[in-house]
């Protein structure tokens, strides 16, 4: 065993149980014709990963920043890779987040989607499966089997059940995260002839020379900006957000676009610390660009899909803005606003969702003036619209104060910049939310939220809540990696 | 019994000689399925054969008997493959050429020795000369076709000899082994480089790497379904084979050589692809991501050492499974239909047969590399062997290439998934296809996961 993992203290390998749960679900579906049964079954499986993954969760060592419930195996070992896993202070709340939002998925297609049932659930769990192993994976090459596995499922969700443009923006999507992806996996085998190994933590603090960290930190760095993305990267991510079926866009929100600056967190910083150093200005820059830009694109939105997919772009500014201050206040606002941003956003996805089946319009006009009629809708909508401008007493507050704060530690031009589009973004959050609610006089009549609409959207509302309240267990878990983390950027800096 | 596997294909062939003098028999697919099957378990049993034959011109050795197994699969696959309705003539005799190919492509393999190296290269082409034109409706194109890869391969054949004279001049000697020794000292030339270069043009050409690679996409156009999956395939193992042997030889890594194939290789890679894009016939489809794919296959021949050789042979073992996949798909659908088939043609598949559909998915995003698929394994190996050999240019280019050719493979399941059809009849399979596809999904995705028995089993043979 490795020094950087720590023994899997469960009698079974529960990282992979994690992993493959789902993929099991995916086995019974496959014999299953029924569409109630296999919608029950993919649920199923779901819940039982949340399950295991608390199980992870609540038998995580935050005093350690090492990698726990570690896993080891000998995979291709002609080429020295294996099958190495282990979650850390990074990794496990994603991890948790992810297998918390896949069954909401499921329960969110429960009668948006009527054709190939099957195939749907199919791919949502297939997608499951590949995103927990992409926060889980220790070794470079199951991470990119996992990071491009992603993509088939995701593609199909987007090109088989999507909108009117689904052509357009799946092969969009695809391609933009593919071109990237190939940069990735040539920076890996470069990391692998220097190293011998395709391990990923024998890969971190090696001291490559510069030029070597510049080159692999910009193949690094096309490819996880594609994903998060970063603002001239940006442009798949409407598209796709537009055009996916619901779930699919509270996936492609909620988990996808936080890989990205996972990446950033988990590669770029600790394996090539100098050039990251290096180009940290530039990332800043383009952070705030994203965060101004997409602002102001968001006022002039009249689809609330779009409004809520390029504020998306603002949020995730923010993430990568925190990142590259290279502060601990930084990473964890980052960190936070990763979790944050995935509840949010979600949740907003799925309130378009929600009006999108009985309006069947996602025009702000179309669902305008719902305060009278569907108060419960609305008091959601609120609550996570209040959530998503980072309303004083809701998660994102909490993740943005951090962010803030290490911008204006690190320059205060960058602090001032963010803090406008911060403002920018009170202005079309609330701009919609007073559409929503008040924006037109006449009557119309559509149905409150039934059962299973308030099961879905309660934990989010009360996750929204703790962490904007009480974020400190969140922190915990998180803070001993990035603090140790940050020692070591320090160490190579000086 | 060392010379099994060659001696049951020519038996094979015989037999099918035979059949084709009586009278029309409908029992023969049976009977070849049969004896195909046989002949792969021979050739798989044979495999630990070992011996030297006519005075060190033809070697049995483990790396020739894996790559026997490897054609011996490939043939079988093919003839268990397509169905009387796959427009196909004269059935005995095609089988017979079938037959007699694949046992040229065999000695092919076990051949050290320049004379018969081209004698079983010839016994091989000259059977597909003929069976290129066994199509039963007869238009322009296949005669066309016919025409063209007759002249084309004949052309070939005809710089091959005229490099391997070169060759001859230079060592002295027409065994392999002897050429590769004295090579070096010639390779500072542009005549050395030339010669080995103008000798390799029938393997390029079989395996249709720019600059020989301009037949393909006529010919598949032009051929029946069934010809055009043999050649598709088949002939590429056993080509690649060949090139691996010569590589194996070299003492040294010579520069000079490596430069012109990575020239052959990007420019090979580059023009499959971008042509690719704007096809619109699934057979000049394949035809240019088998350009492509020649070139990728040349990144493992470029380090000269164990690794290259071992990641190009495994490439070309999932290039077969996964080639043969999409064209399974393209026969079951042209199926009684005169016509090839066309992207349009794919409109509405995963309403019609979710397993062809699937099997299509499969086989697309294996040969664009995408994990987990063997596409993506193999192409994994090969960057990775080129990049240690100090080739970086060549594995962006093709790491940009696979972005290119993602367009058109991504095409094909996005046509069979996404976009209605006004033809919804379902299309049955029967109980063996369906099984035919699973095995292929099987093996391209077991291919990509679990690559170590096979590519250790490779670098023992090389």
């Amino acid at each position: 065993m490795s020094p950087y993992l720590t023994m899997n203290p469960f009698g079974f390998p529960i990282l992979s149980t994690v992993i493959f749960l789902p993929l099991a679900g995916v086995f019974f579906i496959l014999f299953l014709k029924d569409g109630n049964k296999i919608k029950t079954t993919a649920f199923v499986a779901g819940l039982l990963t949340l399950a295991a993954s608390l199980i992870l969760f609540f038998n995580f060592d935050a005093g350690t920043p090492l990698f726990q419930f570690g896993e080891s195996l000998a995979w291709i070992p002609a080429y020295n890779i294996t099958y190495a896993l282990g979650v850390d202070g990074i990794s496990i709340m994603l991890i948790v987040l992810t297998t918390m939002i896949s069954p909401l998925c499921v329960l969110c297609s429960w009668k948006a989607i009527e054709k190939r049932v099957k195939e749907f659930m199919i791919c949502i769990l297939l997608m499951e499966t590949a995103m927990i192993g992409v926060f889980c994976a220790l070794d470079f090459i199951l991470f990119y089997v996992f990071w491009e596995a992603m993509l088939i499922p995701m593609y199909l969700l987007i090109a088989v059940w999507g909108g009117p443009n689904k052509d357009y923006a799946s092969l969009k999507f695809f391609i933009y995260t593919l071109f990237g992806s190939v940069f990735l996996l040539v920076a890996i085998i470069a990391l692998y002839l220097v190293n011998g190994t395709f391990s990923i933590p024998e890969a971190m603090f090696k001291g490559y020379s510069f030029t070597f960290q510049i080159w692999v930190f910009l193949a690094f760095a096309i490819a996880f900006a594609i994903k998060v993305p970063m603002f001239p990267f940006h442009t798949w991510l409407p598209a796709a957000h537009t055009e996916a079926p619901t779930a699919g866009s509270v996936l492609l929100a909620s988990i996808l676009l936080k890989m990205g600056t996972y990446g950033f967190i988990r590669f770029c910083l600790p394996i090539v610390p100098l050039a990251s150093i290096y180009f940290a200005p530039f990332m800043m820059v383009l952070s705030i660009v994203a965060i101004i830009y997409a602002g102001f694109v968001c006022l002039s939105q009249t689809d609330m899909k779009k409004l809520i997919a390029y504020s998306s772009v603002a949020h995730m500014g923010f993430v990568t803005l925190g990142i590259f201050t290279f502060t601990v206040y930084g990473f964890m606002g980052a960190m936070l606003q990763m979790l944050n941003h995935g509840v949010t956003t979600g949740a907003l996805f799925l309130m378009v969702g929600i009006i999108y089946e009985r309006t069947h319009s996602r025009q702000i006009y179309d669902n305008a003036g719902l305060g009278k009629f569907m108060p419960a809708y609305m008091g959601f909508f609120g609550l996570f619209a209040l959530s998503s401008f980072a309303f004083p007493g809701t998660n994102s507050f909490v993740g943005e104060l951090y962010v803030l704060i290490s911008a204006f530690v690190r320059s205060r031009t960058a602090g001032f910049f963010a803090v406008v589009g911060a403002v920018v973004a009170a202005a079309y959050m609330l701009k919609l939310l007073k559409q929503i609610a008040w924006g037109r006089e006449d009557k119309r009549d559509f149905k409150d939220l039934n059962v299973r609409e308030f099961v879905y959207l309660t934990p989010l509302a009360i996750f929204v809540l703790w962490v904007g309240l009480f974020p400190a267990p969140f922190v915990r878990v998180m803070e001993t990696t990035l603090v140790h983390l940050f020692m070591q950027l320090n160490k190579l800096s000086q | 019994m060392t010379l099994l596997p060659e001696l049951y294909m020519f038996l094979f062939s015989v037999f099918f000689l035979f059949l084709s003098v009586g009278k029309k028999r409908t029992s023969l697919f049976t009977a070849a399925r049969v004896l195909a099957l046989v002949g792969f378990f021979i050739t798989l049993v044979c495999s630990g054969a070992r011996g030297v034959f006519f005075a060190g011109a033809y070697q049995v050795d483990f790396f020739s008997q894996i790559f026997k197994v490897l054609l011996s699969a490939g043939f079988t696959l093919v003839v268990f493959m397509f169905e009387k309705e796959n427009e196909v003539e004269n059935l005995p005799e095609f089988f017979m050429f079938l037959g007699f190919s694949t046992l040229g492509l065999m000695i092919l393999v076990s051949s050290v020795e320049l004379i018969s190296i081209v004698v079983s290269l010839e016994i091989s082409s000259f059977s597909l000369y003929a069976i290129v034109p066994l199509r039963k409706a007869q238009t322009r194109t296949q005669i066309e076709a016919a025409m063209k890869y007759l002249f084309f391969g004949a052309i070939s054949t005809g710089i091959m000899l005229y490099g391997m004279g070169y060759l001859y001049g230079m060592a002295h000697s027409t065994y392999l082994p002897d050429i590769m020794a004295r090579l070096p000292q010639f390779l500072s030339q542009p005549l050395g480089v030339l010669a080995i270069i103008l000798a390799l043009s029938a393997f390029f050409f079989k395996l249709s790497l720019f600059p020989l690679h301009f037949w393909a996409p006529d010919i598949y156009e032009g051929a029946s379904d069934a010809t055009t999956t043999f050649i598709a395939t088949v002939p590429k193992i056993a080509a690649t084979a060949l090139l691996i042997r010569l590589a194996m030889l070299a003492s040294s890594s010579p520069a000079q050589l490596a430069t012109v194939i990575i020239v052959f290789a990007a420019f090979s890679m580059t023009l499959g692809n971008l042509v690719g894009l704007v096809q619109k016939d699934l057979k000049r489809l394949l035809a240019y991501s088998g350009i492509a794919h020649a070139g990728y296959l040349m990144m493992g021949l470029l380090s000269f050492n164990r690794e290259g050789n071992a990641a190009a042979a495994y490439y070309i073992a999932v290039y077969l499974f996964m080639n043969l996949a999409l064209f399974y798909v393209v026969m079951l659908l042209s199926r009684r239909g005169e016509k090839n088939v066309t992207i349009n043609d794919l409109s509405g598949l995963a309403r019609r047969s979710p397993l062809l559909a699937l099997t299509l998915a499969v086989a697309a995003f294996s040969l664009a590399g995408i994990p987990p698929t063997g596409g993506f394994t193999g192409k994994f190996f090969l960057f990775v062997t080129a990049f240690k050999a100090g080739y970086l240019a060549i594995v962006i280019i093709a790491a940009v290439n696979t972005v290119i050719s993602l367009f058109y493979y991504l095409n094909l399941v996005r046509v069979s998934y996404s976009r209605e059809s006004e033809e919804l009849r379902p299309l049955a399979l029967a109980f063996h296809e369906k099984v035919l596809c699973c095995v292929f999904n099987i093996v391209i995705i077991y291919l990509g996961l679990m690559p170590f028995g096979l590519i250790d089993l490779f670098r023992d043979a090389m």
